[in-house]
């Protein structure tokens, strides 16, 4: 799979060229700057891109910019993005296009080494991986409402997981439940709240995440 | 600046409104009340006043002259605010800030001494006597003016046998053409006298300016006092701030980060005679360090949040109000950016108010409006919670007070029990030329 990265901090950016050639995606190129990232991801118009939020020459959310820009002329490139810190705002405008292929993640994931991979390649193929974080204060957001206070807490957790942007099958693994018992789940989550179901697990975790940020 | 400005922003009267004749009234009333304070109200404090002072020597002085200054004090700032309130002529308060007093014999005579040291006190004290002619004349002239010109129209016409009588150019009234001219400069009196009123007043409140208006020595002086208030909470406010950070680092990602070192140098030598354990160490080095990481997050946050360097205050305070689990309607208009120390100042503060109303307020939804005018930037924060916020309750409120006093900033709360409550925040600051962002256009 071709990737292209975007990281200032020379460290960082070996680490996570190494890391990503160790797992056989191949950085066709690693940029340091907002104006070469948007012109790395429009000529390569690579797989996936892994792109750091604040990138020089402004040391302001440039590599967000650049990868939203670069979105609109290559829609659909999916994107993740990582950053020091987590913000509703840039993960809203991440998901705004709502075409998925779109993540946002705090660095200290890259940590854990074999979710960031997988979470990596969802996004590639245009899935979503929102940070734990971010859906934990979407999640807050609505706490106090009706449909989700009808949620049990197991179903709860599954919501959450869901707009993480999981699969069914990566759901259960994590829960140490079968698939079975998650559809379940999840069927009963989306009656509560009142959502179309839907078999596809893209489709599904983007309208959870949509009826979220609403 | 104390509890009761805080809590109550703006002390206004209702404004001019009602029927038209009434409010053309009004200053003639409002003259009056001048003029008759100035004789039975100025002339006795002044008395008084003089001769408490006189009798200081004697000891009942004293004890006299704290009370009866109080008492002039009292209206004086009357004055002050009558002439806010009915000419727009704003006098700030020039006295010296009261320091704290024994209740002894000798607190009573610093408090004496405060008292006659400031110059404002002997200011005041002129402002009576001279207050007795200029006040009455001033006062009268609104309502005099009404009466004289209704005179000609009503009264004066037939006087016209009366020998010793006239009225304004005419001396005496002589057969019908004198009546006539009479009834004629009356009739233009009456809207010249109606149409000069309010300025009159305004007169008197300019004034009432010169003599209970701080002098510039004294506006310089109170000034000076604010400044060394403000930088002294700032300078102690910095100082917190650093201990604090000092003591999250130390205590925090120092020493996980030595822990981590600490873990991994026994995993590496673990790794060959026991791989397994090697293993529960790295573990664990990994979840240091991600703890190291959340807490430095934390820490930067509270320090300088990440996205008002990527967003300025506008990103930054949308970004605030998505991240918290109460609805917020934004609205903001500004042309450009603040310094960044003001925006800190700022952001911080909005930052307190809305954790007030996550923590305090029990509201279903909140507000923020930022926009800039008159060279302040403008900041209101508000819920429709239970309201009976008070800043002499905790510790938030008063630290939003320090923080934007050392940019000579305010804060305003109005919060009734049973809501809603506003915080109203203002700054005064330049904003710089929006940015252009370099970054998409340019690939
Ligand atoms: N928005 C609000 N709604 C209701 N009560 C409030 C609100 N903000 C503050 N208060 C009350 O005023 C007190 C003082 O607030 P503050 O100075 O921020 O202190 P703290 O938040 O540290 O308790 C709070 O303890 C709370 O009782
Ligand atoms: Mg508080």
């Amino acid at each position: 799979m071709r990737v292209v990265i975007a990281e200032d901090l020379a460290l960082l950016r070996d680490g996570l060229i190494r890391l990503l050639t160790a797992y056989e995606f191949e950085v066709v190129e690693a940029v340091d700057n907002g104006p070469s990232l948007l012109r790395a991801l429009t000529t390569h118009k690579p797989d996936v891109a892994v792109v750091d939020v604040r990138l020089p020459p402004t040391f302001t959310d440039e590599g967000l910019q650049a990868a939203l820009e670069a979105r609109k002329r290559v829609p659909g490139l999916p994107v993740l993005v990582l950053s020091q810190h987590v913000e509703q705002l840039y993960a809203r405008e991440l998901l705004s296009d709502s075409r998925g292929g779109v993540g946002y993640l705090l660095k200290d994931r890259v940590m854990d080494v074999g979710q960031f991979v997988e979470a990596v390649r969802r996004v590639a193929g245009g899935g979503t991986a929102l940070d734990p974080d971010v859906v934990s204060q979407l999640l807050a957001r609505h706490a106090r409402e009706e449909p989700l206070q009808a949620l049990t807490p197991r179903e709860r957790e599954v919501l959450g997981l869901m707009a993480e942007g999981r699969s069914n099958a990566a759901i259960a693994g994590k829960l140490f439940i079968t698939e079975k018992a998650i559809s379940k789940h999840t069927n009963n989550i989306f009656g509560k709240l009142g959502l179309p179901p839907s078999e596809d697990d893209n489709r599904r975790v983007l309208a959870v995440i949509a009826y979220l940020n609403a | 600046m104390t509890d009761a400005d805080l809590r109550t922003p703006s002390l206004r009267l209702p404004a001019g409104s009602g029927p038209w004749l009434r409010s053309r009234l009004r200053p003639s009333y409002r003259g009056l009340l001048i003029a008759f304070s100035s004789q039975l109200l100025a002339i006795p404090l002044f008395v008084v006043g003089v001769l408490s002072i006189a009798y200081m020597g004697l000891g009942i002085g004293i004890a006299a002259v704290p009370l009866v200054m109080s008492g002039v004090r009292a209206y004086a700032e009357l004055q002050r605010r009558c002439a806010r309130e009915w000419s727009g002529v704003d006098i700030p308060s020039p006295y010296r800030p009261q320091p704290e007093f024994a209740r002894d014999l000798i607190g009573l005579w610093r408090r004496c001494r405060w008292l006659l040291t400031d110059p404002a006190t002997w200011r005041d004290l002129l402002w009576l006597l001279l207050n007795a002619p200029v006040g009455l004349a001033l006062g009268l002239l609104p309502a005099g003016l009404l009466v004289y010109a209704l005179e000609g129209v009503l009264v004066a016409p037939w006087l016209g046998h009366v020998t010793w009588y006239g009225y304004g150019a005419i001396w005496p009234i002589d057969g019908l053409l004198d009546s006539v001219l009479v009834i004629v400069q009356g009739a233009i009196l009456l809207p010249l006298g109606l149409a000069a009123g309010p300025w009159i007043i305004k007169g008197h409140a300019l004034f009432t300016r010169w003599l209970l208006g701080p002098t510039r020595k004294a506006q310089l002086a109170v000034r000076v006092h604010r400044l060394t208030e403000t930088r002294s909470d700032a300078v102690d406010a910095s100082a917190a701030e650093l201990r604090r950070i000092e003591r999250d680092l130390h205590d925090g990602a120092q020493a996980r980060l030595a822990a981590l070192g600490m873990s991994l140098g026994m995993a590496e030598d673990l790794l060959k005679t026991d791989p397994e354990a090697a293993q529960q160490l790295l573990f664990e080095a990994r979840k240091a360090s991600g703890q190291a990481l959340a807490e430095l997050r934390d820490l930067v946050r509270g320090i300088h949040p990440p996205v008002l360097v990527e967003r300025g205050l506008d990103g930054a305070v949308r970004a605030l109000a998505l991240s918290l689990p109460v609805p917020v309607d934004v609205t903001i208009e500004l042309p450009g950016r603040p310094q960044a120390p003001v925006e800190s100042a700022a952001y911080f503060a909005i930052a307190e108010a809305l954790a007030n109303v996550v923590k305090h307020s029990e509201a279903a939804r909140a507000l923020v409006q930022l926009h800039h005018a008159k060279g302040r930037l403008v900041m209101l924060v508000g819920d429709d919670g239970i309201g009976g916020a008070d800043p002499g309750g905790g510790s938030g409120l008063r630290g939003i007070e320090r923080r934007l006093g050392a940019f000579d900033g305010t804060i305003a709360v109005t919060s009734p029990p049973g809501g809603p409550t506003a915080v109203t925040m203002e700054l005064p600051c330049e904003l710089s030329s929006p940015k252009i962002w370099p970054s998409s256009e340019t690939g």
